[in-house]
């Protein structure tokens, strides 16, 4: 074979292949991934928004059934984009087809773009998907679209780039689930989806600020409504540096080699 | 002069992390279009050595160049150049092999061709399959699977990870065949096996890897020379102190406390030295009470080259190998 050999200095046709085999193998899940999670929230409209939120009241001037929607697209969207994205690795993994990406001529940052670029494209699919379901249900307002729409991608990228991490220190299925069910779901609850912390007493007011999904859905929420309970530049300062520490995670994994190369 | 190595490995060693040796010490050239055979036992280090070629093992120790790419300075281009088929089915069970080398193509970089995916379905004979899912095919069609994914981006080198292990008879001379098809395509082929006739049959080349170790290279015709010798042993009735300097015209050696002579002879040669030799020793009055004859097989020599690791394999009494040898067939 004498042709010269094409040598890419950025492999985009790499990163698009590995996008596509994501984005197909959503595909295959769509029920799962995509009606799951609407029919879920939709639930929770009829138990929270109707139900209950009738009793509940304005909170913070925004109709209760209202008030719960930005959190509920981040409680999708933390789940999604971390199973997701740490499926999308830990099953090459798994099956033992990570070698072939091992032994391609791609860097590092171009299999994170692609895995972590197609589990935050369909987690952000989703929260637009939730956003119209809710809209069904409740009015809606968005005070700052290009704010939420920011938020939106943010986080998404951020979780994906946290289960990109999850799903390469997995060793097993189980450890896999175990931070988003064990450790975000929890955090979620607790961080303001169904409530303003405004409304807790003191002290657990001050406990629920120890707490990172607070800012991010205090945030998310401002892009909505205008109103938050902690100040639109903290959360965004938080919502950043856990970014920053999730790539600097990435960087170091990819550095040792640690769990993916011996 | 030898051509330009396409993979020049050089001192390539291997450490894991659990501070088991794997590799030490391994030097090697591969030549464009031959194909060389990596022939050890289980445990040997042939999948660690390929591995740390194809980047998916990072090596300890020693360098690699590919076409004269560093694996790790100028990982892209050593890289691009490199098709590897692992030893484990490893595969997309829901994708079609179709897909799963479109995707390989894209993977190493290249833009979409499908007349050279379709001539490479083609020639795995994988065409009428290309839209099955993997996981309804056969293992002998999912390892040539993979060998259309190593194939997809065009490479000049092709490792191949034990392409046979687990594989019936007939399955084997497919593959072989398989593989002599690549080499006239112009595809530079390095294959493990453990199995002796694997590497006789297929290699232009053979090295025996063992503990880490490669401790010899050779053509198959040098091996085939070697292979070639034969030992005539005479249990003599009287022992020598010496041999008697009438038959240095045979390369004669004394063994077991002169008891047996020994006479290892090229079994290929038109000469018939062996009666002129008997004559000769009636003629001294040296009387045997019985003779043996054998040919040395490539197993042997393989047997007594991993048993021992000396740089006379040559030597070993025969009784003492077969006692011990370690059946081709032993599988994990
Ligand atoms: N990831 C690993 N960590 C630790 N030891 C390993 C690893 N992979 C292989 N080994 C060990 O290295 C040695 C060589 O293994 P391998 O290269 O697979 O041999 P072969 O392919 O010749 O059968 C064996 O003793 C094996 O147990
Ligand atoms: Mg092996």
């Amino acid at each position: 074979m004498s042709t010269p050999i094409q040598v890419p200095t950025f492999n985009y046709h790499a990163i698009l292949a590995i996008f596509r085999f994501e984005m197909t193998r959503f595909g295959r899940t769509l029920w799962q991934s995509l009606v799951t999670p609407v029919i879920t929230t939709a639930l929770y409209f009829v138990v929270f928004g109707a139900a209950i939120g009738a009793r509940v009241g304005d909170i913070e001037g925004v109709q209760y059934g209202s008030f719960i929607v930005p959190g509920l697209i981040m409680l999708s969207l933390f789940t999604e984009s971390l199973n997701n994205a740490s499926f999308g690795i830990h099953m090459p993994k798994f099956t033992g087809t990570i070698y072939e990406i091992l032994s391609a001529p791609v860097s590092a940052f171009e299999i994170v773009l692609a895995y972590v670029g197609a589990a935050a494209t369909k987690s952000v699919l989703l929260g637009l998907i939730i956003l119209a379901t809710a809209s069904l249900f409740v009015p809606i307002h968005i005070a700052h679209p290009l704010w939420m729409a920011a938020f939106l991608v943010l986080v998404a990228t951020t979780f994906s780039l946290f289960g990109f991490i999850i799903g390469i220190w997995a060793k097993g299925f189980e450890e896999l689930q175990f931070v988003p069910m064990l450790v975000i779901t929890p955090l979620t609850f607790l961080g303001g989806v169904f409530y303003s912390i405004d409304m807790l007493p003191a002290g657990w007011r001050t406990v629920s600020l120890f707490n990172p999904i607070v800012y991010i859905i205090s945030g998310f929420r401002w892009s909505f409504y205008g109103t938050a309970d902690v100040s639109i530049g903290i959360s965004l300062a938080a919502t950043l540096g856990f970014l920053l520490l999730c790539i600097a995670l990435v960087w170091l994994i990819f550095r040792t080699g640690y769990r993916l190369k011996s | 002069m030898p051509p330009t190595p396409v993979i020049s490995i050089s001192a390539l060693g291997k450490i894991y992390a659990s501070g088991l040796v794997a590799l030490q010490d391994v030097d090697l050239d591969i030549r464009p279009g031959e194909i060389v055979a990596l022939l050890g036992p289980n445990g040997a280090g042939k999948t660690t050595l390929i591995s740390a070629v194809c980047g998916i093992v990072t090596p300890t120790a020693g360098s690699v160049r590919v076409n004269g790419h560093d694996i790790r300075r100028d990982y892209r281009a050593a890289r691009a150049q490199i098709g590897l088929v692992p030893q484990e089915l490893y595969t997309d069970l829901f994708e079609t092999p179709w897909d799963t080398i479109r995707f390989s193509r894209g993977l190493f970089g290249l833009p979409p061709n499908p007349a050279h995916l379709e001539r490479v379905l083609r020639d795995l004979s994988l065409w009428d399959k290309r839209k099955d899912m993997i996981m309804t095919l056969s293992g002998g069609m999912k390892r040539r699977v993979l060998i259309a994914k190593a194939l997809a981006h065009e490479p000049q080198v092709l490792f191949l990870d034990e392409p046979t292990a687990g594989v019936d008879v007939e399955l084997r001379r497919d593959m072989w065949a398989q593989v002599r098809r690549l080499r006239d395509s112009g595809v530079t082929i390095i294959l493990t096996t453990h199995y002796i006739d694997e590497a006789e049959e297929m290699a232009d080349r053979i090295g025996v890897i063992n503990k880490g170790r490669l401790i010899l290279v050779e053509t198959k015709t040098e091996l085939m020379k070697k292979l070639g010798k034969k030992q005539l042993t005479l249990h003599l009735l009287e022992p020598l102190a010496t041999i008697p300097a009438d038959l240095s015209a045979w390369a004669l050696t004394l063994n077991n406390d002169g008891g047996d002579l020994e006479y290892v002879f090229d079994a290929s040669s038109e000469q018939a030295t062996v009666p002129a030799l008997l004559k000769r020793l009636g003629e001294l009055g040296i009387g045997f009470k019985d003779l043996t004859t054998r040919q040395s097989s490539l197993e042997e020599i393989f047997v007594s080259l991993v048993k021992e690791q000396t740089d006379q394999p040559w030597s070993t009494p025969p009784g003492s190998i077969r006692s011990s040898i370690q059946s081709p067939s032993d599988r994990r």
